[in-house]
């Protein structure tokens, strides 16, 4: 399964020559590019450019019509969501998808499902090895609460949590996964200024702590320029620049796709 | 008339309590019953949103097979295990060939293919065991004969054996799947689909795995009604018109609620018991087969989401 992990600096994952269309309407065009292990990769492009329907394509819930995708050196053809779960790929969403009826605590602990492996007949019991098991998943799970600074809320059902937070548990669902691409989908969409402030620090400190590669979309340019080490700018469903923050924000095409030509 | 209607039904309780105890014991066993059934709609419809209609005629298939089998010969246990690897083969056959290629369709769509399920098994059990209706093999499967005459209450109230081993069947198995949807990763992963399918992918749930699973518990659900219903009449495909008294339990206790389930079957199967025997005689009797409906239309005007149900808010 992992074809020696590639290390940091490496591509971890790359797309090639990705096609993309719903009936006649082109989400992507030709879209290629590469995000390299340990580095936060920024997705960028004016609404309806096709961001989100690029991590649909990344984490297996569109399957693009053309073009390949690499990932820890492994090209694959078709993939559903929940392999590239097992994989290492997590994600969260533009519109919060949370479990709406669970606590804090139970929706991280969802994260950790996939990890979970001792048979169901020793789960019903709630014993020797299960035990264990539960024990050390939610011990993990309190880690990240805690990294995320939400501990106050842990048996709140999350349906009344406000936007911020739900933002934040979601990363935290994430994060429970232990994942080694995580893809971000506007992480700081909606959130006041000393959200993003607190949103961008726990994006670094996730790549410092947990060692974690980061895909993400962003509408918040400031926020894109100051996080991401490298910027990939789409602009009708096609790759149109490439490049560092100050690369990219120099590009002529990207000012004409975000001002409109004729400035 | 009013004193006909409000207050001689009561005296009647008051000065014959056994024979009021027999009726609550009448009630509870078909609200057990009628609990069954709702339970199998709400497993499947939280899981994946669909109304299965085909939950009705999956009680006859089940009930059905284990008799067909043993006719031809099997033992009775090995019958049962046998209908529960074909309710098993069902599950993973329906996940397949209808519900794989209409993820994502619009409920309506999935609602009409259980229509399709429905016909598909019907004919597929009446080529196979035939039309005519079959006695269930209760003595066979160990289940008791005859019943306990109690003294209480200054008179006598009879229990019949195969009642109490329903109730108590029926109990068992809704504390089994309690206790598995509550503590297993399985049981979770349930929870998780049912609240959010997209969400749910994202932490590497399958869903078809899932779908699999509701189906085929609904299944074995569906086999235990359909044992213990047809210990009471016969099995028959006239049985699976008793899914249809499933939809007032549904609409009291909620779409989504297996406790919902399990309390709307008790208030209509006693309910209905009540009314047929205080109120009954004043409209000429016969009022068990609509009472139901009409409490249930009491409660999609003032709670359309059941006691249970999740509160529906749209925004606009």
């Amino acid at each position: 399964m992992s074809a020696a992990a590639p290390r940091p600096g490496e591509a971890l994952l790359s797309v090639d020559g990705i096609s993309l269309a719903f009936g006649g309407v082109k989400a992507l065009t030709d879209v290629s590019f590469d995000v390299r292990k340990g580095e936060i990769r920024a997705i960028i492009g004016p609404n309806g450019a096709g961001k989100s329907s690029m991590l649909n394509c990344i984490n297996g819930f569109y399957q693009p019509q053309q073009g390949r995708i690499t990932y820890r050196g492994v090209e694959r053809r078709q993939m559903r969501p929940h392999e590239a779960a097992e994989q290492g790929i997590a994600r969260t969403f533009q519109n919060i998808a949370l479990f709406r009826g669970m606590s804090t605590l139970d929706n991280i602990m969802t994260g950790r499902l996939l990890k979970m492996k001792v048979p169901f007949f020793w789960q019903v019991w709630r014993h020797g090895p299960a035990m264990r098991e539960e024990i050390e998943h939610r011990r993990f799970v309190e880690g990240v609460i805690e990294f995320l600074e939400i501990e106050h809320i842990r048996k709140t059902p999350v349906g009344r949590l406000p936007y911020g937070l739900q933002k934040r548990v979601e990363l935290g669902r994430a994060l429970a996964m232990q994942p080694e691409l995580l893809l971000l989908d506007e992480p700081m969409a909606g959130m006041n200024l000393e959200e993003k402030e607190d949103m961008c620090r726990f994006i670094l400190d996730v790549v410092r702590q947990y060692g974690t590669t980061i895909a993400l979309i962003e509408h918040d340019m400031g926020v894109v320029m100051d996080l991401s080490d490298r910027v990939v700018v789409l602009d009708y469903g096609r790759k149109i620049a490439d490049g560092t923050p100050a690369e990219v924000k120099a590009d002529r095409r990207v000012i004409d796709a975000y001002l409109g030509v004729g400035h | 008339m009013l004193y006909q209607v409000f207050v001689d039904p009561f005296v009647q309780m008051a000065d014959m309590p056994d024979l009021l105890v027999q009726v609550l014991w009448e009630g509870t066993v078909a609200g057990v019953l009628y609990a069954l059934i709702a339970l199998g709609f709400v497993l499947i419809f939280k899981a994946s949103g669909v109304f299965n209609f085909a939950q009705g005629i999956m009680v006859v298939f089940a009930a059905l097979t284990l008799v067909g089998l043993h006719e031809n010969g099997v033992p009775a246990p090995l019958a049962l295990v046998l209908t529960v690897g074909v309710m098993y083969a069902l599950a993973w056959s329906i996940e397949r060939v209808v519900l794989r290629p209409l993820v994502n369709q619009p409920d309506i769509i999935l609602f009409m293919a259980t229509f399709g399920i429905t016909y598909l098994i019907i004919g597929l059990g009446e080529f196979i065991f035939g039309g005519r209706p079959k006695a269930m093999i209760t003595g066979e499967l160990f289940l008791p004969r005859g019943a306990i005459d109690v003294q209480m209450l200054g008179g006598r109230v009879t229990f019949q054996k195969l009642d109490i081993a329903a109730a108590v069947i029926a109990g068992l198995m809704v504390a089994a799947l309690a206790v598995f949807f509550q503590r297993t990763r399985i049981g979770r992963a349930l929870r998780a689909v049912a609240d959010s399918h997209k969400a749910a992918l994202s932490v590497g749930i399958s869903l078809n795995q899932i779908w699999v699973i509701v189906w085929f518990t609904a299944g074995l659900v569906a086999l235990v009604t359909g044992i213990m219903w047809g210990a009471r009449s016969d099995v028959s495909f006239g049985l699976q018109i008793i899914a249809l008294k499933a939809l007032p339990v549904l609409i009291l206790g909620g779409f989504t609620s297996v406790p919902g389930a399990i309390v709307g079957g008790l208030i209509i199967g006693i309910g209905e018991k009540m009314g047929e025997f205080y109120w009954g005689p004043l409209v000429g009797s016969g009022i068990e087969s609509w009472l139901a409906y009409l409490i249930a239309l009491a409660f999609l005007l003032f709670r359309p989401q059941g006691l249970f149900g999740d509160k529906i808010i749209e925004r606009i």
